[in-house]
């Protein structure tokens, strides 16, 4: 049992979404998604465990031996983006029940759950398989079920998001699989430690960078590469709250680890990071991002697309750690997949409560006026995660800010530390926007009394925010896991 | 020139692949749009199917006379690529009817017309 460990991993939330569609119990389907994405949790743990003490899980698929057969392959990277998919699934699940009732049509909730549950082994899908082809697939699979995720939101213009996210999700999923295409043209093999060992004897380069081109503008377009983002605000904003936390909080993550993959470990990165400008490319990309969607965030009158749009700014400090590309900074990348992935998470599991009790399908900043009387723990709980956004020290924002900083000021980048500096400080004034609504605005209409969310959304919300605190004292998993991690994508072995 | 016809596959999937791209960037209607992106999908078919074949080349069984054989790999893994090219497009039309349904329209900017309208009042 402990060896099939890799495969349960995707086979358990991949087995729950049929038995869900055949059940059409929505009580069925709450109970089967959250078992499922505890399990997954439960699952993804061990492995962490046993990549810790062992090294690299390899995990033949139907006992076909590598590099013939597809290889599931865990090391300290995809271990840490395993446990973080599966963490806050693990939260999110819970927390659906309440909400999902709320927003969803009755007869189409356990529809929802399946597609959650098939987006769910998709993500681990692509974190765990060591397989470039197979990527593609999950890749495909976890984002066609998102577009029905996102579809179910309660506003018309779910329905356009969705689509415009089909769009350029297949787009970018095309690139993808037109630079694998490639890669397997010129190496003739499709396992990718196999054909990071074989890249490295290749001679003619022309083909292996045009694969590079289309494998970063593929994953870029997943993963929300400024300019690549336009996708993403709209999809963020009008998708069913729970649909919302648990994209924002793991997809565009997952499409991280699939880059970090390619550039460190697939690709020879001695040809790509000396004979191109990849530096220069990421860091110009990354601070953009960090700028322009910072400001308009600051601008935006929805709660949830000035968020989505934070979003975009903060993917800006993950991708901006390849851009500096040393240990310091890639630790900071990794350790930030997960820290705002709790961050984010925190924020829109919040926000889903005021939705909630406001009854509104839309909110905009000022709709969030007394909500400190309102809901003291809910507000309160935004302070915290927006806190967190920011990089206030206590919170796991600040930890990743910290090692990105060090990366910077280790390349002599002092401008760069400017700029992050910067950055923060327009995150305050966003944020600040916010916590100045929810406690210095009165409440438009008659003083209303105190009505939290309730306890089944409260509690795991309340929970996510208390990991944004932890993981801001406690690093001995994110910082060491992601240390470790970033230790392997420098030797760029498998 | 031969060089030039003899790599004759490549040029119909680059083609196939900036049609595709076109439309689907210069078209307004949903529909077309989809179109583009069949046809963009399709060009990666080939992409992948055309290197497998070898002229003279049979199928990769083992047997006396036979030295050359095509690669049987390409035509799974496009197989695969099919049926998720197919899942996309059955998603994205019913997106499209459901459009149809929330807006009467699937012209693109009538739309993002409608959205604003709708937005304006709330101010």
């Amino acid at each position: 049992m402990l060896e099939h460990l890799p495969a349960l991993q995707v086979v358990v939330p991949l087995i729950a979404a049929p038995l869900i569609v055949l059940v059409r119990n929505r009580r069925f389907a709450w109970l089967a998604a959250t078992a499922a994405s505890w399990a997954c949790l439960a699952i993804a743990i061990g492995l962490a465990l046993r990549v810790a003490e062992a090294g690299t899980v390899s995990y033949a698929l139907g006992s076909w031996p590598p590099p013939w057969g597809i290889e599931y392959r865990v090391d300290a990277l995809n271990a840490f983006v395993l446990v973080l998919v599966s963490l806050v699934a693990a939260l999110v699940a819970p927390y659906a029940w309440t909400s999902v009732a709320a927003e969803v049509e009755p007869d189409r909730q356990y529809l929802l759950y399946a597609m959650y549950c098939l987006c769910l082994a998709g993500l681990l899908g692509i974190a765990i398989t060591g397989d470039a082809f197979n990527i593609f697939v999950f890749l495909e699979i976890s984002s066609l079920s998102m577009y029905v995720l996102i579809a179910l939101g309660p506003q018309r213009k779910a329905l356009v998001a969705s689509y415009q996210y089909l769009l350029l999700g297949t787009v970018g999923a095309t690139f993808y699989v037109i630079g694998v295409g490639l890669l397997y043209l010129k190496t003739g093999t499709l396992n990718l430690a196999d054909m990071s060992e074989r890249l490295r004897t290749v001679e003619e380069l022309r083909p292996v960078l045009a694969a590079l081109a289309f494998i970063t503008v593929g994953i870029g377009l997943k993963l929300a590469l400024f300019p690549l983002h336009q996708w993403l605000p709209n999809a963020y904003a009008y998708s069913p709250s729970m649909v919302t936390a648990f994209i924002a909080a793991t997809a565009t993550k997952v499409s991280v680890y699939v880059l970090l993959r390619f550039y460190f470990t697939v690709f020879d990165p001695a040809p790509i990071f000396e004979r191109l400008p990849t530096r220069e490319v990421f860091i110009a990309l990354s601070v953009a991002a960090m700028v322009v969607t910072s400001l308009v965030a600051l601008f935006e009158r929805d709660v949830k697309r000035l968020f989505a749009y934070s979003s975009v700014a903060q993917i800006g400090y993950i991708t901006l750690g390849i851009g500096v590309d040393n240990l310091a900074s890639l630790t900071g990348s990794v350790v930030h997949l997960l820290n705002h992935g709790v961050t984010k998470g925190a924020i829109f599991l919040l926000l889903g409560g005021v939705a909630l009790r406001s009854g509104a399908v839309s909110m905009s900043v000022g709709s969030l006026a007394g909500l400190g009387r309102r809901m003291p723990l809910t507000a309160f709980g935004l302070v915290i995660a927006g806190f967190s956004l920011i990089g206030i020290p206590g919170t796991a924002g600040f930890i990743t800010k910290w090692y990105l900083i060090l990366g910077a000021i280790d390349r002599g980048l002092w401008w760069l530390v400017a700029v992050i500096v910067a950055t923060s400080l327009i995150a305050v004034a966003y944020v600040w926007r916010v916590v100045e609504a929810a406690y210095l605005r009165p409440a438009d209409e008659a003083p209303a009394k105190r009505a939290e969310a309730p306890l089944t959304m409260l509690v795991p919300a309340l929970a996510m925010t208390a990991l944004c605190v932890y993981f801001g004292f406690e690093t001995s998993f994110s910082v060491g896991g992601a240390r470790e991690a970033a230790e392997l994508l420098l030797r760029g072995v498998r | 020139m031969s060089q030039i016809a003899a790599h004759y596959s490549y040029w119909i999937t680059i083609f196939l692949m900036v049609a595709g791209m076109y439309i689907l960037i210069a078209r307004g209607n949903l529909m077309k749009k989809l179109v583009g992106l069949a046809t963009l999908q399709t060009s990666v078919y080939l992409l992948y199917i055309a290197p497998g074949k070898l002229i003279g080349g049979t199928a990769p069984i083992v047997a006396e006379g036979f030295a050359t054989y095509s690669n049987p790999l390409p035509h799974v893994l496009i197989l695969t690529a099919i049926v998720v090219g197919v899942a996309t497009l059955a998603l994205g039309l019913a997106i499209v009817v459901r459009i149809r349904e929330a807006y009467g329209s699937i012209e693109e900017d009538e739309i993002l017309a409608l959205d604003r309208d709708a937005a304006d009042p709330a101010d």
